[in-house]
């Protein structure tokens, strides 16, 4: 399976990470490099194989609801690219 | 030609927790900018979700209510998508294991007929946080606080083919959640958002493409753009042309609905189970437990209403209006020994709702409480005041001027029974018109109430009236 | 030398007053001093904080409140995030990123009283497997500064080889633990998944991210463990069992100990030298009562591919959050959201890590999820099941931790799928979740080389008790190179 023009653009599009005009062919080759890769898992019979999503069989454990934070935000906006009256900044979207 | 319309609801109900579904900030509304997005809600590096303990109870409680299948194995997954509002890029919600499955709900129209809505699911999920604009030129601002507040998310089958279902099924949710206390129901807060998705077709074809309306924070609201958007998507296939799938606002100014997102070509979330998080496994025992905790529901409480303690539909119906209607009522009842529950019931629907409707407070909010209001219905039953004068005792009490007790007293509001007085005050009127009794010996029976008016005016409306009956019955004899 | 004494050693002579936590740790920064230029293992040094540090631990000693690693200096992953400290994971994304908070193993070494060296080099993100791939600059071999230390924890594993540290905290999302461990003739030990608290680790991948110790010998890592493991009500993947006593089994006999050698394990592709190595090592465990079974781990091949779809998928959603909204890099003068999100991503992301989001994303979307990320689960179940019935056969499996000792620097850097095949041993233990550990075991082509004990969930212990045998009759674990020594 290799990837074009589009479907870089695609992946560019969800993931928010540019791919210039003139990479895309490189990227695409790179990537598709690794879907060869990936193409090594088709052979395998997967059938009645239940996906695994965790390596332990463990089970959520659940937190009481009890409030134990305190404000910080004049630490953690101390660290912030861009932040106003106590608000994160970016630029301006139009809903 | 006719039109058949499709509806389905997804209602976002804010659960009432004091902390975050996955964090341990406050969710407490109103609170100054970003002061409880703690690190997690924000999604700083490193940080990790774990989940609050109170959302699960409360979702089994609905799924209870709905009569739904409970999730024994529910997964948290993730939904990717950037967004400013949206910290970590994805929301963690549930896809494909849902804490709440298949339900349903009956709900009644107003000309009495009822009708069975099915409930899809209903899943967990953290809200986002608020875009706030205006703050500085040319920037939009971003306030986490809301950011990681537990919702379930309760989508129904497309089983409503009105704008007036819809909205009888939406008010009954809100009911419902308020009702077993999951849920605010706070609208204007956003504790309870309600997406409409409507559709049209000819009867007998597949579904039409839907549209959604969001954020729409009142009942009458709803009502009227899900009525105005069905007009126009008719209007619209009418003329030629199609309904596209988008997401549309209504415009109350202008009573139209308008697109708001026309490129949805983003919406590829790559949902996947959210590594951070484990399955949630709920044991048949803690279904039953919360089973067992469970308040009597809305629909249970006024038939019991009805058969139990003799009230009319239309009583029943308020009184079970909210819980905490209803629990006032209760109450109220059993502090006055159930000795008169119709009048009880009087007193809740016209008085009690009257003060709370003119003052625009909830029963919660009331100046009176079920304890005052039982004190000054013990002195009506026991002849201490007439209805009248209860009125005043009642006005009283709202301003804060006391109890029944209290008030009564020091207004020398107690009727007059002594019948040395009242026989007094009979003498008195009788003596005064005597053409009247000549015209009550004559035959004019109805000439009594002109009696009885006189001499309870003579008294104030202090005189106990049947006592007065009695004594002028006799006394023209 | 205090850089060549044992953790027992150090803590023995801190408490006999023999030198303070001070002059230890003065020692080490000293080094880090005349040797870190050239090998570029340290993000950043803390020289004022370490030094703050050895203080308060000196305290504590003289006060008798000193515990086993009370003064002894770590070097910790620039993934942990440190209160105060830039926590880089070597990306220029957080390259201005000063942890608020702490990561639970931070603030644990912290309560103890180990002085914090600095921030080790890494790959970026943890991607990668040689440590070429940071902001700052790779890391040297200190065995040959031609080659990479390995990766993604190199700068853990080459400050632990040249002595710049005694201590360092790793992670292992597919072997970064232990491939930089063989490739730099250290100890390390990657735990059963879920025994050290993830919380504060900026994730790589969640459901296979662990942390470990890193040091110069399986019983200097049995005591980091005992710090650095335990239940943590902050990480939900956190193990809720009792945290055993990782020394207690140090001592045992190997006498009568099953070691399953999976065929496939030295299949092709297996440089031969590191094949003698690795063999000669298990046969020094045989002389020590071990006796050695065949088994079989027939899906070991589809490990690579599994992972490397299901690692990244989390990758590209773990990585959203560096959008230049809240923390780290933002591009200079966004022109509208969008402009902020792409240039901040694509500028503030390497190569590698920008592949790997892009790739995982792919395997997510519509359309490819069954093929790519559902199929990757089911053989991630399918590759655990292996070892599972492995251990119905043998107490613990052995083989190479790498198919080679260390490469060059820049000889694989442009062949990522070539780089990738290179972990085919340590994925298959990520992909389970159990515990391996690399002890070093010789050298190939004058690099040095590891051995591979992989055990059944929960063996630590076990692990340790044979590291540290084998390190009582051989001596691979004290060697330095020249210069450092």
């Amino acid at each position: 399976m290799s990837l074009g023009k589009t479907e870089v653009e695609y992946i560019s599009r969800l993931t928010q990470i540019e791919v210039r005009e003139e990479a895309v062919e490189g990227v695409a080759e790179k990537l598709s490099n690794i879907l060869e890769l990936f193409a090594q898992m088709e052979a395998a019979d997967t059938k009645d194989v239940l996906p695994m999503a965790h390596p332990l069989d463990a089970v959520q454990r659940l937190r009481p609801d009890v409030v134990t934070e305190v404000d910080q935000h004049k630490k953690l906006q101390a660290i912030a690219p861009a932040a106003a009256d106590a608000h994160y900044l970016v630029p301006q979207v139009i809903e | 030609m006719s039109w058949e319309v499709v509806i389905g609801l997804e209602i976002h109900a804010q659960l009432t927790t004091k902390s975050k579904i996955f964090s341990g900030a406050s969710t407490a509304y109103g609170a100054a900018p970003n002061s409880q997005a703690c690190p997690i809600d924000v999604g700083m590096p490193g940080m990790l979700p774990v989940l609050n303990q109170a959302v699960i109870g409360k979702s089994i409680m609905l799924g209870l209510a709905l009569d739904a299948e409970i999730g024994k194995r529910s997964v948290f997954d993730r939904k990717n998508y950037f967004y400013p509002d949206l910290p970590k890029g994805y929301q963690t919600t549930q896809f494909e294991f849902p804490i709440v499955g298949q339900g349903k709900m009956e709900i009644e129209l107003e000309d009495g007929t009822k009708k069975i809505i099915g409930v899809t699911r209903a899943h967990l999920e953290e809200d986002a946080g608020k875009s706030v604009h205006g703050l500085v030129p040319g920037q939009t601002g971003v306030d986490l606080n809301r950011a990681g507040t537990p919702l379930l998310e309760i989508v129904s089958d497309p089983d409503m083919s009105s704008a007036k279902e819809a909205v009888a099924y939406a008010k009954k949710m809100h009911e419902l959640v308020q009702y077993l206390g999951i849920c605010d129901g706070n609208m204007q807060e956003g504790s309870f958002r309600v997406d409409s998705n409507v559709s049209v077709r000819r009867p007998g074809e597949p579904l039409g493409t839907r549209a959604e309306l969001k954020n729409i924070n009142s009942f009458r609201f709803i009502e009227k753009a899900i009525e105005i958007e069905i007009e126009r998507q008719i209007e619209l296939i009418e003329s030629g042309g199609t309904v596209v799938q988008e997401t549309r606002l209504y415009d109350a100014d202008n009573d139209t609905t308008r697109s708001m997102r026309t490129k949805e070509d983003a919406n590829d979330y790559r949902y996947f189970p959210c590594p951070d998080l484990l399955p949630v496994i709920i044991a048949d025992e803690d279904i039953e437990a919360i089973r067992a905790t469970m308040p009597e529901l809305p629909d249970a409480k006024r038939t019991r209403f009805v058969s139990e303690l003799g009230l009319s539909d239309y009583d029943a119906t308020v009184l079970t209006s909210s819980r905490a209607m209803a629990e006032f009522f209760e109450r109220l009842v059993a502090l006055t020994d159930a000795k008169d529950i119709k009048l009880c019931a009087n007193w809740m629907t016209s008085g009690f709702s009257a003060a709370l409707n003119r003052e625009g407070l909830s029963v919660e909010q009331s100046p009176v409480s079920a304890e005052g209001l039982a004190g000054m219905i013990v002195r009506i039953l026991d002849n201490s005041i007439s209805g009248k004068i209860a009125k005043q005792v009642f006005e009283a009490m709202w301003k804060g001027e006391g109890t029944a007790d209290e008030i009564i007293e020091a207004k020398g509001l107690k009727q007059i029974t002594d019948t040395g007085a009242i026989e007094a005050l009979v003498d008195e009127v009788l003596a005064n018109n005597p053409s009247q009794i000549e015209a009550y010996k004559a035959g004019q029976t109805k000439m009594l109430g002109y009696f009885v008016g006189q001499i309870m005016k003579a008294s104030g409306g202090q005189a106990n009236p049947g006592q007065v009956n009695q004594m002028l019955v006799a006394k023209l004899k | 030398m205090m850089h060549n004494l044992t953790i027992k050693q150090m803590s023995e002579k801190l408490r006999t007053g023999e030198f303070t936590s001070v002059q230890l740790t003065q020692h080490y920064l000293d080094r880090i001093d005349e040797f870190d230029t050239e090998l570029n293992a340290y993000v950043t040094v803390t020289p004022e904080l370490a030094i703050s540090m050895a203080e308060e631990a000196d305290k504590k000693i003289a006060a008798g409140e000193a515990e086993l690693l009370t003064g002894i200096p770590v070097a910790h992953k620039d993934i942990f995030c440190t209160d105060g400290v830039k926590t880089s994971c070597a990306s220029k994304m957080l390259d201005n990123f000063i942890a608020p908070y702490d990561a639970n193993v931070v603030a644990l070494l912290k309560k103890i009283g180990m002085p914090i060296l600095g921030k080790t080099n890494m790959d970026e993100f943890a991607m990668g497997s040689s440590s070429e791939s940071s902001y700052y600059g790779p890391t040297k071999n200190p065995w040959d500064h031609k080659a990479v230390p390995g990766g993604s924890s190199g700068g853990a594993a080459a400050v632990i080889a040249a002595g710049l540290a005694p201590m360092a905290t790793g992670t292992d999302t597919g072997g970064s633990i232990r491939q930089p461990a063989s490739f730099c003739g250290i100890t390390g030990i990657k735990p059963t998944y879920g025994a050290v608290s993830r919380f504060g680790i900026i994730a790589y991948a969640s459901s296979f991210d662990q942390a470990g110790p890193m040091t110069r010998s399986a019983e200097d890592s049995a005591w980091m463990l005992n710090a650095m493991a335990g239940f943590d009500a902050r990480d939900s993947t956190s193990l809720e069992r009792e945290t055993p006593d990782y020394t207690a089994e140090l001592e045992r006999s190997l006498k009568g100990l099953k070691i399953g050698v999976p065929a496939e394990y030295f299949g092709v592709g297996l440089d031969s030298d590191v094949s003698d190595v690795v063999k000669t090592a298990i046969a020094e465990m045989e002389k020590l009562g071990a006796k050695v079974v065949e088994v079989h781990l027939p899906n070991k091949d589809l490990a690579v591919p599994s992972y490397y779809v299901l690692a990244p998928a989390e990758a590209s959603s773990n990585l959203s959050r560096f959008d230049g909204v809240r923390f780290g890099y933002r591009c200079e003068k966004p022109t509208d959201l969008e402009d902020l999100y792409k240039r901040s991503r694509s500028e503030g992301f390497g190569e590698e890590v920008k592949r790997r989001i892009m790739v995982g994303a792919y395997a997510l979307s519509a359309g490819y999820y069954d093929a790519y990320y559902l199929k990757a689960q089911k053989l991630r179940r399918m590759v655990r099941d292996d070892f599972i019935k492995a251990f119905n056969d043998c107490d613990v499996i052995m083989g190479p931790v790498a198919p080679t000792p260390a490469f060059n620097i820049g000889e694989k850097s442009d062949d990522q799928v070539s780089m990738y095949l290179s972990d085919l041993y340590t994925i298959p233990v990520n992909l389970a979740g159990l515990p391996a550990l690399s002890v070093p075991a010789g050298f190939a082509q004058d690099r040095p080389v590891g051995l591979h004990i992989v055990g059944p969930y929960f063996s630590e212990a076990k692990l340790l008790n044979i590291g540290h045998q084998f390190q009582q009759v051989t001596d691979w674990h004290t060697k330095m190179p020249a210069q450092y020594q």
